[in-house]
């Protein structure tokens, strides 16, 4: 009987791409309902981990358990999972020939089924909560970065995941644009929503973060709380990040 | 531009013709001020039909066959992908001349001795040459517009639950078809000038009539200079038509 209260599930999961090994022996337990932050150097397998869970990313060995369903190993299966598991990506991905309500209605009505109108009303209310309702017939080049990317996670909540996945939803953001898109994902976290973001922003992980993942070399160096993880990191490698990360 | 061009060259042809010595050109023999004349350009232009229905169908033929070829040809498995690349390969090496006598003349035998009794006409033996030829050209526009789409997009497809046909349907193929409809456009072109070939099986086209004015009345250089005309009207329509449909698709905006 799969464990009610675990959300996500790495059980020594190991994933090579050709000859480089990105990701080393992850043992990982996300509960439901906690969010976790993940940072680390670039190259640290910490995208692709996040990758694994929705299965955009296969792995080579070990199991990951999502809501009690194995993710499956082989390439061509897999959209099970993933459709009960949202993601915003680092370059938002809209879908440039579609306006916005037409972005965030397509999934909903050809993947569940909605009428347009449920689906039409569920576009809008969550377009409300990430506080861009008038832009809902607009095209994605007509709008800022940070509005693309709150239309994204707009777009991802119409499926009603129960995962949120975010690859590094601010980095390519210009400065102004980051606190909007934050605003929203903070907002989201309080919710209660389980929650894996791959973030540099330590200021939105102290906030918003149950549990901290320091990732290097393709490992899970460091983890803990927030207040552990930022005023008594443990490993030499996670001290050095966070110098140079926090120094500015 | 194009089109002022056009009338300045066939305004100079025709003057060369009326102020030369008769020796040198002969446009009697499509003057419509006489009855000969006149029955001849008639003859002419009535094969602008043939070659009309024939480029539409191929070219209607080749877009279906290239996009069936063009998808198993990137799928992950490369067994699912070898067929498709074995077609491309093969159909790209063949001369169009050799398959359009292949089609027309070995098909109806392969087809007799598998108990079919389709005949072959020059019009289908033609459309399916041209078609088949022209669908290896086809497939690989396809592949390349379509692997010109962001990964991002399929990826953000398959998060929303999208399966692969859906992805393709309302994701892929709409934003890759601006991309690919110049190429395509330019095929289409290609394929109205080797419908020409479709004389040789006896086809009733354009260059099929001048062939035959050309033997009876001993004019090559005035007839084929009328049929150069004709294929030219045709393709300069064509690319006006294209430039209009990438303006209405926005494609010759960036997106």
């Amino acid at each position: 009987m799969a464990d009610t209260t675990l959300a996500v599930e790495f059980k020594n999961v190991d994933k090579w791409f050709d000859d480089f090994h990105v990701l080393k022996n992850i043992d990982l337990k996300v509960l439901t309902g906690e969010k976790i932050v993940i940072c680390g150097p670039s190259g640290s397998g910490k995208s692709t981990l996040v990758r694994c869970i929705n299965s955009l990313e296969q792995h080579n060995s070990g199991t990951i358990v999502v809501h009690g369903k194995e993710v499956n190993k082989n390439l061509s299966r897999g959209t099970e999972v993933s459709s009960e598991v949202g993601m915003v990506f680092q370059q938002f991905n809209l879908f440039p020939h579609l306006t916005v309500n037409e972005n965030l209605i397509l999934g909903p009505m050809k993947a569940r089924g909605l009428t347009k109108k449920e689906a039409d009303d569920r576009a809008m209310r969550l377009l409300e909560r990430v506080k861009i309702p008038e832009q809902v017939n607009k095209y994605p080049s007509q709008l800022s970065g940070g509005q693309q990317q709150r239309v994204a996670i707009a777009r991802s909540l119409c499926m009603e995941p129960k995962i949120m996945l975010f690859d590094e939803p601010t980095s390519a953001l210009d400065p102004e644009m980051i606190a909007e898109v934050l605003d929203v994902i903070i907002d989201l976290a309080q919710e209660g929503i389980t929650m894996v973001v791959v973030t540099h922003e330590m200021g939105f992980a102290k906030k918003a973060a149950d549990r901290m993942i320091f990732m290097d070399e393709g490992r899970i160096v460091e983890t803990g709380t927030p207040d552990d993880f930022f005023n008594n990191p443990q490993t030499e490698r996670c001290k050095l990040f966070l110098e140079q990360i926090l120094q500015h | 531009m194009k089109t002022k061009t056009f009338i300045a060259i066939t305004l100079l042809l025709i003057a060369s013709g009326c102020s030369s010595p008769p020796g040198t050109w002969g446009w009697y023999v499509i003057d419509p001020s006489t009855q000969n004349g006149w029955n001849n350009i008639k003859f002419l232009l009535s094969g602008f039909s043939a070659t009309i229905r024939l480029s539409v169908l191929a070219a209607f033929l080749s877009i279906l066959i290239g996009l069936v070829v063009a998808l198993p040809g990137m799928s992950l498995n490369r067994w699912v992908r070898l067929p498709s690349r074995i077609y491309i390969e093969f159909v790209r090496a063949i001369p169009l001349l050799p398959m359009l006598f292949w089609v027309f003349y070995g098909l109806p035998v392969i087809l007799k001795s598998l108990g079919l009794n389709i005949p072959i006409d020059p019009f289908w033996g033609a459309a399916i040459t041209l078609a088949i030829s022209d669908s290896a050209f086809t497939a690989e526009i396809y592949r390349g517009g379509i692997q010109s789409i962001e990964k991002g997009q399929t990826e953000a497809a398959k998060t929303v639950g999208l399966n692969y046909l859906q992805t393709m349907r309302y994701v892929i193929l709409p934003q890759a078809l601006r991309r690919i409809l110049p190429p395509l456009a330019n095929q289409f072109i290609y394929i109205v000038k080797m419908s020409a070939f479709a004389s040789v099986i006896g086809m009733q086209e354009l260059t099929r009539r001048a062939n035959e004015v050309v033997v009876s009345e001993y004019r090559p250089l005035e007839i084929y200079s009328l049929l150069i005309l004709e294929y030219l009207v045709l393709v300069l329509i064509i690319s006006s038509g294209v430039r209009w449909l990438e303006r209405k698709m926005g494609s010759d905006q960036r997106s």
